[in-house]
C-alpha cells in the first residue's frame, strides 16, 4: 500500500523542535513579523500581569484607609491598562496572521511544484490521497501553528515565567509552593509528547490513505456503478474510517490526560496557595493586599498554564504534519537537468538507443532487466514501429525516450546527444508524445492541443486537428474554445485519442513517439488518420507503438520486442517472412477470420 | 436562480432567503447527525456541566477563604480554613477529572457523528447518477469527503469543547457573581451587550468569506487532483510553468480568502477583550468606592474581579470556536448541498425482482441527449433476444458507448423505455440489475489493492480458485503469475504497475467472474495484442454460448463469434443482420470488412 500504511509510526527519533525547524526557511521572510506578534503579545500578558499590582496597593492602600479619592485613578490605570493590552492583542493579531497565510501558500507552491518534477516513479509509489492531505490539510495546520501555536507556546511560556516572579516577589513562599507543585507538569508534558506524537502521525496518515479511498471512489465511479459495488465500496471505506475514529479518540485519550493535570495542578497550587496564604497573613508576613495580588496574578496565569495542553498538541500535530511535508520535498529527484546542458541547434531527429536496459525498482532480482540491452537506430525522418506481446515492455521504452524514467543502463540519444545531457524542457520540445490513454486537462479544445507549442498559429492548429481527424470540434458547442476536460465536455474514446494526438502533432517535435495511437478508432477513421499522418511522418522521425497490421502499415521499418530485446528489425513483408514469433504476434486471427467469410 | 443541490455553490450573493434556505438544510443536516447519538450528547452534557460547576467554584471559594476563614484564624478557629481548603482541592480535582473524561467522552461523539456524515456522503455520492459526477467533476466530490469534512472535524474536535464549556462558564460565573455580588453582576451584564453586537457583526461579515474559503479551497484540490492524475502528459508535454502559473493563482485566491476572515478576527478577537477589560475596571470602580464605604468585603471584591477576568476568559476561545464554526457551516452548506442532490437515475420506490432474468434486452421508442440542445440517440426501437451475441460498430462518436451506457442504466433514456426481460430497467431491482448486467467499460480503472482485489470485485465473495479460474479464462493468469508478488502484487494507484494490455485483461477478468446473463464489452480488446485478443475470443465463445452480449469493437475480428452485427452512424442503426448477410451485402459494413481483410496482409 502507500509508503506510509506500511509503518504507522514513523515519528522519528530527532526532537520537535529539530523536526520543526526545517520550517525556517520558509517562514524566513515572516520571521521578523511572528518576533512583533511575539513582543506584542508578550506586552499583552505582562500588561494582564499588571492589573494584580494595581489592585495590591489598593487593598493595601485606599481600601484600607477608606480613602475613596485614590480609588478613580486606580480605575483609570486599570482601564488604561485594559486597552492596552487590547490594542497589544490587536497588533499581534495584525502581525503574525497575515505572513502565515503567506508561508502557507508559499509552501503549497512550493510542494506542487516538487510533486510535478519529482519523477513519475514517485508518483508511481505515492497514493494520490497521501498528497492530497499533505497539500492541503497539513499546510492549514502549520499555518496555523506558525500564526497561532508558536507565538502563544512562546509567549504563554514566558507569560507563565514572569508571572510565577511577580508570585515570587508577592510572597516567596507561596511562589515556592507554585514551582515545586508545577513539576509534574513539566514531567507529563515530555511523556506527552512521546504519546501524543505517534497517535498525530498516524491520524495524518490515515486521513491521507481515507482520501485516496474517496478519490479512488470517485474516479472508479464507472467501474463501481457497472457492477453495483457502491456499497461493497462503503465496506471497505468504513473499515478505513473506522481505523481513522479509533486513532482520534486515542488522541483524545491523550489530550485528556494532559488536559487533567494541567487543571489538577494549578488547583491544588491555589489551594496550598490559600492554606498558605491565610496563615501567612495571620503570620503577618504578608498583607492582605498582597494575598488579593497573589491570587488575582494566579488566575491571570490560569489560561496561559491552561492553553499550553492545546497548544503542545497543535505544536505535534505541526511537527508531524512538517515531517510529512518534508518526506515529498526530501524524495530524491534522479531525473533532472543536467549541470553542463548540451543542446541540440538544428534538429534532425535521429533517436538512437545503445543497449538500453531498464527494470522497475520493484522487481526481484532473480527476472532479467525487463529491457534487456536494446539497440535501435532510428534515422531521421524514418518511422519505426515497435511490435511485442502485451507487457513486453513497449511503453516503457516510449516512456524512457522522454525521461519518464531514466534508463538504468546505457543510453538513449538524439542527434547525438545523450537525452540526460539535454535539458528536460529541451528534450521535452525535440520529442512529443501521445499516451495509450488519452489524458485531457480541464480547459479548452485549443490549450489542450497547443499544450506543446502554444505560439502555434491558428492555422497550425487546424491543421494538427485535421491530421488527427478531430474536426468534430468544430461541431462542439463553443467550437475550439469548448471546455473539455474533467471540468468540461465529455468525449467518446475516439474523440480524446484524435485530440491527444493531435496535441502530439501540433507540438511538431523533430522525434514523435506514438503508443498505441489508434486503438480506439474505427477502421474508417483510421484509414485517414493513417493517410494524413503519412504527410507528417515522411519528415518526423517517429516511433510507434502498434498491435495492428494496419498500423503497423504507417512505418518504413518494424521493430519486434521480444524478452526485452529487439529480435528483429525490417520491413513488415520481410519480417512476416522471416520471423515466426513476428508472424505469432502481428499476424491476423487467420481461423476466425474464414469462418466470419465462409 | 435556485440554491437545491449544488447549484448556486460558487455564488457569493444569496438573498436572504436563499441564504435561509441553505442554513435550514445544513441545520436539518446537523439534527439528522446528531439524533442517534443524543443520549451519548446528553451524558456528555451532564458531565462537562458538573466539572465546570466545580471549577467556577474557586474564586467564590477563595472569596470566602479571605473574608471568613482569615478572620477566624485569627481568632484561633482553623477550621473554617481547613475546610474551605479541602473544599477548594474537592472541586479542583471533580472538575479536572471530569474535564479529562469530558473530552474523551466528547471525542466519542464527534467522531461517531464524523463518521456517520463520512459515510452518508461516501454513500450518497456512490448513488448519485454519472450526470451529476461529470458536471460536478470528482475534485470537487473529494474537495467535499476531505477538506471540508475537516473543517467540520475542527469545530466537533476543539470547537464544540470550547463553546460548550464556555458558554457554561459564562452562565455559572454569571450565577456565581450575581450571589457574591449583585451590584457587580449587573455590570457583567451590561457588557453583555456591546459583546452582542460584536459577535453578530462578526458573523454576518465573515460568513461571506468562509463560504469563499470553502469554494477556493475546492478549486484548489479540482486543480491538484487533475495534474497528479495526469503527470505523465504534464511532463511530456511541459505543462509544469503554465500549471505554476494556474495553481499560484488559485493558491493566492485561497490565501487572499484565509486572510480576509483573519482580518476580521482580528477585530472581533481584541474588541472581546477591550470588552471584557472595561467592565474589570468598572467593576474594579464601582467595587472599590463600596469596599471603601464598608458595603462591600475586600474578599468579595476579589471574588469578583476574579469572576470577571475568567468570565471574558473564554471568550477569546469562545471566537476560536466562532472560527471553527463559521468555516465548518460553510462547509456543511455544501455538504449538504451535496446531500440534497437527488440521483437522476434513481433507485426504484417500489422495485420489481427478476432473480433469474433471461437476458432479453428492449429499447422501446427511445431517445438520448446528454443536454437537451444535442440530440446523441434519435428516437429507435431495438430488440437484443436472450442469448444473442451482437457486434455493434460505427464511427468513433457514433454513440456506441451511450446506447451501452443505457443498457446498464447509467443513464436513463430521455424518451422511451430500456427494458431486461420486459420489465423496465427503472423500475428493476438495483441488485437484480447489476448482477444481470455488466459492462466493462472503455477505461480499464483498476483500484490500488492488489490483483485478486481488482478481480474479485466481480464477486465480492469468490475464493481464489474462482479468482484463479476468471484470470486463466481470459488468459491472465500467465502474467499474473510472473508479477512479484503473484495475485498479491499491488497494481499501484489505477493500476499503473501494469500495462494497458494487462489492465484490460483485468477487467476483463472482473467482468467473467460476475457471470451475468447479459454482458457488455466495450472495447474491451483494444488495447490487447493480438495472441491475447485470441485467447479472450476462445474464451468468449464458450463465455457467451448461454448469454446476450453487446460487443462494441473496432477490429472486425471481434465480428467474428457475433450472431448479429449492428453498424451504427450519427446515433442510428443503419445496418443489422448476421454477419454474412452484411458482408456479402453491399453496405458500409461490407466495405469495411473488404478493408479491413486488405490491411491484415
Ligand atoms: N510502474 C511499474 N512498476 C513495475 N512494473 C511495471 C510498471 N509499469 C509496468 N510494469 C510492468 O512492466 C511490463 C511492461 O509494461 P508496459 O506497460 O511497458 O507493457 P506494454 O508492452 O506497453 O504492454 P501493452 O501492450 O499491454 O500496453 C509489464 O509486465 C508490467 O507489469
Ligand atoms: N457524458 C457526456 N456528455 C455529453 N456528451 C457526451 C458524453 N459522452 C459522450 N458524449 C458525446 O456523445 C457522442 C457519442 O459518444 P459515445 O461515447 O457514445 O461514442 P462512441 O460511439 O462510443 O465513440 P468511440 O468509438 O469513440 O468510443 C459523442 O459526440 C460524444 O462527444
Ligand atoms: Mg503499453
Ligand atoms: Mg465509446
Amino acid at each position: 500500500m502507500s509508503p506510509q500504511s506500511d509503518q504507522p509510526e514513523r515519528v522519528k527519533a530527532v526532537g520537535t523542535f529539530t523536526a520543526i525547524r526545517r520550517l525556517y526557511p520558509y517562514a524566513q521572510s515572516a520571521m521578523p513579523f511572528i518576533y512583533l506578534g511575539m513582543a506584542a503579545a508578550l506586552a499583552a500578558g505582562i500588561v494582564a500581569l499588571l492589573i494584580p499590582q494595581v489592585l495590591r496597593s489598593l487593598v493595601d492602600g485606599p481600601l484600607q484607609s477608606g480613602d475613596s479619592s485614590q480609588i478613580w485613578p486606580a480605575f483609570f490605570i486599570v482601564l488604561g491598562l485594559g486597552i492596552v493590552e487590547a490594542i497589544m492583542i490587536a497588533l499581534r493579531r495584525y502581525f503574525v496572521l497575515t505572513p502565515g497565510t503567506h508561508v502557507e501558500a508559499r509552501m503549497r507552491n512550493t510542494l506542487y511544484m516538487t510533486l510535478q518534477h519529482l519523477p513519475v516513479s514517485f508518483h508511481d509509489r505515492w497514493p494520490s490521497g497521501q498528497l492530497l492531505s499533505r497539500a492541503v490539510s497539513d499546510l492549514n495546520l502549520i499555518r496555523r501553528w506558525l500564526s497561532f501555536g508558536l507565538v502563544l507556546l512562546v509567549v504563554n511560556v514566558l507569560t507563565i515565567i514572569v508571572g510565577l516572579l511577580f508570585l515570587v516577589n508577592i510572597s516567596w513562599v507561596l511562589g515556592v509552593i507554585f514551582i515545586v507543585t508545577s513539576i509534574p507538569l513539566w514531567i507529563y508534558g515530555y511523556v506527552f509528547e512521546k504519546k501524543y506524537s505517534i497517535v498525530a502521525r498516524r491520524s495524518q496518515d490515515q486521513t491521507g490513505d481515507l482520501a485516496t479511498a474517496v478519490e479512488e471512489s470517485v474516479h472508479g465511479i464507472r467501474v463501481l456503478k457497472a457492477f453495483g459495488r457502491g456499497k461493497h465500496a462503503l465496506v471497505g471505506f468504513s473499515a478505513q474510517a473506522e481505523s481513522l475514529r479509533g486513532t482520534e479518540i486515542e488522541k483524545a485519550r491523550a489530550i485528556a490526560g494532559i488536559w487533567l493535570w494541567l487543571l489538577l495542578v494549578p488547583d491544588v497550587m491555589f489551594a496550598l496557595g490559600l492554606l498558605g496564604g491565610v496563615w501567612l497573613v495571620v503570620e503577618g508576613n504578608i498583607s492582605a493586599g498582597d494575598l488579593v495580588a497573589f491570587f488575582a496574578t494566579a488566575t491571570v496565569l490560569r489560561f496561559p498554564v491552561e492553553s499550553i495542553g492545546f497548544l503542545l498538541s497543535m505544536t505535534f500535530d505541526a511537527r508531524t504534519a512538517a515531517d510529512r511535508f518534508f518526506e515529498v520535498m526530501d524524495s530524491a529527484n534522479p531525473i533532472t537537468d543536467p549541470e553542463h546542458p548540451e543542446t541540440i541547434t538544428d534538429s534532425r531527429g535521429h533517436l538512437q538507443f545503445t543497449n538500453v536496459h531498464y527494470r522497475y525498482p520493484d522487481s526481484p532480482a532473480n527476472v532479467p532487466d525487463l529491457v534487456n540491452g536494446i539497440d535501435l537506430s532510428i534515422e531521421p525522418g524514418e518511422t519505426m514501429a515497435l511490435v511485442g506481446l502485451t507487457g513486453s515492455g513497449k511503453s516503457t521504452i516510449t516512456a524512457l525516450t522522454t525521461r519518464l524514467y531514466d534508463v538504468t543502463e546505457g543510453s538513449i540519444s538524439i542527434d547525438g546527444v545523450d537525452i540526460r545531457n539535454l535539458t528536460l524542457i529541451e528534450l521535452r520540445r525535440h520529442l512529443a508524445m501521445a499516451f495509450e490513454d488519452a489524458t485531457l486537462f480541464s480547459s479548452s479544445v485549443r490549450e489542450n492541443v497547443l499544450m506543446g507549442r502554444p505560439d502555434s498559429t491558428e492555422e497550425e492548429l487546424r491543421e494538427a486537428l485535421s491530421i488527427a481527424q478531430a474536426d468534430f470540434v468544430y461541431d462542439l458547442p463553443k467550437g475550439l474554445d469548448t471546455l473539455v476536460g474533467e471540468e468540461g465536455l465529455s468525449l467518446s474514446g475516439g474523440q480524446r485519442q484524435r485530440l491527444a494526438l493531435a496535441r502530439a502533432v501540433a507540438a511538431k517535435p523533430a522525434v514523435l513517439v506514438l503508443d498505441d495511437p489508434l486503438s480506439a478508432l474505427d477502421v474508417d477513421t483510421e484509414a485517414l488518420v493513417e493517410a494524413a499522418l503519412r504527410k507528417v511522418l515522411s519528415s518526423t522521425t517517429a516511433l510507434i507503438v502498434a498491435h495492428r497490421p494496419s498500423t503497423v502499415m504507417l512505418a518504413d521499418r518494424v521493430a519486434l520486442l521480444e524478452d526485452g530485446k529487439v529480435t528483429a528489425v525490417g520491413k513488415h513483408s520481410d519480417l512476416l517472412a522471416t520471423s515466426s514469433h513476428y508472424r505469432y504476434v502481428i499476424s491476423s486471427l487467420e481461423e476466425e477470420e474464414q469462418e466470419v467469410s465462409s | 436562480m435556485s440554491v437545491m443541490g449544488t447549484s448556486g455553490e460558487e455564488r457569493n450573493d444569496y438573498t436572504k432567503d436563499e441564504s435561509r434556505q441553505i442554513r435550514q438544510r445544513s441545520l436539518r443536516l446537523l439534527g439528522s447527525l446528531i439524533a442517534p447519538v443524543r443520549l451519548r450528547v446528553v451524558l456528555t452534557m451532564a458531565v462537562v456541566v458538573v466539572s465546570t460547576a466545580a471549577q467556577v467554584a474557586g474564586p467564590a471559594l477563595i472569596a470566602y477563604g479571605i473574608d471568613n476563614a482569615l478572620p477566624a484564624l485569627i481568632d484561633g478557629e482553623t477550621l473554617p480554613l481547613v475546610l474551605v481548603v479541602s473544599a477548594y482541592l474537592f472541586t479542583g480535582i471533580v472538575g479536572a477529572s471530569m474535564i479529562a473524561w469530558y473530552t474523551v467522552l466528547s471525542a466519542r461523539v464527534s467522531q461517531a457523528i464524523l463518521f456517520d456524515l463520512r459515510k452518508r456522503v461516501f454513500l450518497h455520492t456512490q448513488r448519485l447518477s454519472l450526470e451529476f459526477h461529470e458536471s460536478y467533476t470528482s475534485g470537487r466530490i473529494i474537495a467535499r469527503q476531505t477538506s471540508d469534512l475537516d473543517a467540520i472535524r475542527e469545530l466537533l474536535d476543539s470547537g464544540i469543547n470550547q463553546l460548550v464549556q464556555g458558554a457554561l462558564y459564562m452562565g455559572f460565573i454569571a450565577i456565581a457573581m450575581f450571589s457574591l455580588d449583585w451590584v457587580s453582576g449587573v455590570i457583567l451584564f451590561c457588557a453583555l451587550v456591546p459583546l452582542g453586537f460584536l459577535t453578530r457583526w462578526f458573523q454576518v461579515r465573515s460568513q461571506l468569506h468562509f463560504r469563499e474559503t470553502r469554494t477556493t479551497s475546492a478549486k484548489l484540490i479540482v486543480h491538484f487532483v487533475e495534474t497528479m492524475t495526469g503527470i505523465r502528459a504534464v511532463k511530456a508535454f511541459r505543462k509544469e510553468e503554465r500549471n505554476r502559473e494556474q495553481f499560484g493563482g488559485l493558491v493566492e485566491n485561497y490565501r487572499d480568502a484565509n486572510a480576509r476572515v483573519i482580518q476580521l478576527f482580528g477585530i472581533f478577537d481584541p474588541g472581546l477583550v477591550l470588552i471584557g477589560n472595561v467592565a474589570l475596571a468598572m467593576i474594579l470602580l464601582v467595587g472599590g468606592l463600596r469596599v471603601s464605604t464598608g458595603d462591600l468585603a475586600i474578599g468579595a471584591l476579589l471574588g469578583a474581579l476574579l469572576y470577571a477576568r475568567q468570565f471574558f476568559a473564554p471568550a477569546q476561545e469562545m471566537a476560536m470556536f466562532y472560527n471553527s464554526y463559521q468555516s465548518a457551516a460553510a462547509a456543511l452548506e455544501k455538504i449538504s448541498g451535496v446531500l440534497e442532490e437527488r440521483p437522476t437515475v434513481a433507485d426504484p420506490t417500489t422495485p420489481i425482482d427478476l432473480r433469474k432474468a433471461k437476458g432479453t434486452v428492449t429499447f422501446d421508442g427511445v431517445e438520448f441527449a446528454y443536454n437537451a440542445d444535442k440530440v446523441i440517440l434519435p428516437k429507435f426501437d431495438l430488440a437484443l433476444p436472450a442469448g444473442q451475441t451482437v457486434a455493434m460498430v460505427g464511427t468513433t462518436g457514433a454513440g456506441k458507448s451511450t446506447l451501452a451506457k443505457l443498457i446498464s442504466r447509467f443513464y436513463d433514456p430521455s424518451q422511451g423505455t430500456v427494458s431486461l426481460d420486459g420489465v423496465d430497467l427503472r423500475k428493476l431491482h438495483p441488485k437484480d440489475l447489476r448482477r444481470a448486467i455488466v459492462m466493462v467499460t472503455q477505461e480499464a480503472y483498476l483500484f490500488s489493492g492488489n490483483v485478486a482485489d481488482n478481480i474479485a470485485l466481480g464477486k465480492p465473495d469468490a475464493t481464489r480458485e474462482e479468482i484463479i479460474g476468471a484470470a486463466k479464462a481470459v488468459g491472465a493468469h500467465e502474467f499474473i503469475e510472473a508479477l512479484p508478488n503473484g495475485y498479491d502484487t499491488d497494481v499501484n494507484k489505477r493500476g499503473g504497475r501494469v500495462s494497458a494490455g494487462q489492465r484490460q485483461l483485468l477487467s476483463f477478468a472482473r467482468a467473467f467472474i460476475a457471470d451475468p446473463v447479459v454482458l457488455i464489452l466495450d472495447e474491451a480488446t483494444a488495447s490487447l495484442d493480438i495472441p491475447s485478443e485470441r485467447l479472450v475470443q476462445a474464451g468468449l465463445q464458450t463465455l457467451l454460448s448461454d448469454r446476450t452480449a453487446i460487443i462494441i469493437a473496432h477490429r472486425l475480428s471481434t465480428v467474428a463469434i457475433a450472431d448479429r452485427v449492428l453498424v451504427m452512424e450519427h446515433g442510428r442503426v443503419i445496418e443489422d443482420g448476421t454477419p454474412q448477410e452484411l458482408i456479402s451485402g453491399s453496405g458500409k459494413f461490407a466495405q469495411l470488412h473488404a478493408a479491413w481483410r486488405d490491411s491484415l496482409v
